[in-house]
């Protein structure tokens, strides 16, 4: 009984850095399987959040409240340092979307595709095709 | 899109209070949720839905680019500045003791100040990506929706 | 006090929840218009987590970056690019094996952490105290979060509006300032 109350301890004290990492994962998949370089993005915004809630979850003091001056001096705060590093590091997360995205529009204008499979392709076509990538030039 | 007339009234009593709503986030970031980076987005979200609505030509108008990329550095300037004025007043780089006498006063004065420059590039910066995206499109006909 | 981590527990998983299915739902969505709004849904969902963990701030930002402007730009350059996702012939399960074993790693890692939630944990006993103390008397605004972001962490906000500038010269040197396509278009 007492056993099984040490478990459960356990469990609840770490269960969510386990659903954090599974979203981590989640996002890698998403970011290293699919071919669609705006899903790639879209895969790391979930890996980026993930690492933002790990941070944020390490900060939490159970009881407490968020980290605002109430006056009263036995109110518990929660860790105000993490809420700092990833405020700051949601708003640079935008700021390298933006850039990434403006990347691929340039791909896209560049190989008319955002597709990596056919980037490759059309890369290896430029590299030893002779001629234009869709010229189909078979000599 | 000009005869949304629905899109045309709710954004229309949308986009002041959004205006307001930012600014005072921007301003009592210091006694509640807020700052200068959520501020700046809250700003830059209602251009975007003003634009959303009225096209980018209509926006441009209101925010022309080449003024919203020279805030953007002054809001930098500002931040950056702040810390060759605490050091001309005789402090450490933003050390807002020098600010004021009374060192509590110098810190509001020197966060204030600070989140101004924050708010400013952070808002002028996502309305200029999101110009430089909405204005590289093709132009965009109602069947297209 | 393990009722109290009980409640979080339940919400937490509610919410976690919600978010798998939305990660899933991304996996599987092949129209890129459907994922730009879902990853919003995800942006929106995870700012619900951060206020169940006590981070108004981060849940604030989160809501307004990552549902607003995020979903604005990724509809941008979906109006640019392409609307759908091709089928791609190569087989997944490498991937798969791969995020199985780092995940496996990291819950690994995990094992050794402290407990969510205790006060104790190194991560609140070292600078976090001090900023909490000392905020009230030397700063005197209430909230820290903007006390340590604009004051005593000054110079690295001030990195971080350089990266957001920064950024923006980079976008507008990809894209363009005078807002036309500078290159002609392949057909």
């Amino acid at each position: 009984m007492s056993e099984l109350a040490i478990d459960l301890e356990f469990i609840l004290g770490r269960y969510n850095y386990w659903l954090f990492s599974i979203l981590m994962m989640t996002g890698l998949y998403i970011t290293v399987s699919r071919g669609n370089l705006i899903k790639k993005i879209v895969g790391l915004n979930i890996f980026q959040t993930s690492v933002f809630m790990l941070y944020i979850s390490l900060g939490k003091v159970t009881g407490g409240t968020a980290p605002i001056l109430t006056g009263d001096p036995d109110t518990v705060y929660s860790n105000p340092l993490p809420h700092v590093l990833i405020l700051t590091a949601i708003v640079v997360g935008i700021a390298t979307t933006a850039v990434g995205l403006a990347l691929v529009v340039r791909i896209k204008e560049t190989y008319g595709t955002i597709e990596e499979d056919e980037i490759l392709e059309l890369e290896h076509d430029m590299d030893f095709g002779n001629g234009a990538p869709q010229g189909g030039s078979r000599a | 899109m000009e005869h949304h007339s629905i899109l045309r009234v709710v954004s229309k009593l949308l986009i002041p209070p959004m205006l307001v709503y930012a600014l005072y986030v921007q301003f009592h970031g210091e006694y509640s949720p807020g700052g200068g980076f959520q501020a700046g987005v809250v700003f830059a979200a209602a251009f975007v839905l003003y634009s959303l609505v009225h096209g980018i030509d209509a926006l441009t108008k209101v925010a022309p680019p080449r003024i919203l990329h020279i805030l953007a550095g002054i809001g930098v300037l500002i931040f950056a500045g702040t810390g060759l004025v605490t050091i001309a007043l005789g402090d450490a780089y933003l050390g807002y003791y020098a600010l004021a006498e009374n060192p509590q006063h110098a810190q509001e004065w020197g966060i204030v100040v600070v989140e101004l420059g924050v708010g400013m590039t952070v808002a002028t910066v996502m309305l200029s990506i999101f110009i430089a995206f909405a204005s590289h499109t093709r132009k965009l006909d109602n069947k297209d929706w | 006090m393990n009722a109290n981590l009980v409640g979080i527990a339940i919400i937490d998983i509610v919410f976690f929840t919600l978010l798998v299915l939305t990660a899933v739902a991304i996996i599987r969505q092949r129209s890129l218009f459907a994922v730009a709004m879902l990853s919003g849904v995800f942006s929106l969902l995870s700012a619900g987590l951060f206020v169940t963990l006590d981070a108004m701030d981060v849940a604030f930002t989160e809501a307004a970056v990552g549902a607003g402007i995020s979903t604005v730009l990724m509809l941008g350059t979906l109006a640019l690019t392409d609307k759908d996702e091709m089928k791609r012939k190569r087989s997944a399960l490498l991937p798969l094996l791969v995020c199985f074993v780092a995940g496996a790693a990291l819950i690994y890692g995990t094992l050794d952490m402290p407990p969510f939630g205790a006060a104790d944990n190194p991560v609140q006993t070292h600078v976090a105290p001090e900023y909490i103390e000392r905020t009230p008397a030397e700063i005197g605004i209430p909230n820290i979060v903007a006390a340590v972001l604009a004051s005593y962490r000054g110079f690295d906000t001030m990195g971080e509006v350089v990266v957001v500038f920064a950024a923006l010269v980079g976008v507008l040197l990809m894209l363009g300032t005078t807002g036309r396509p500078s290159g002609k278009r392949k057909e």
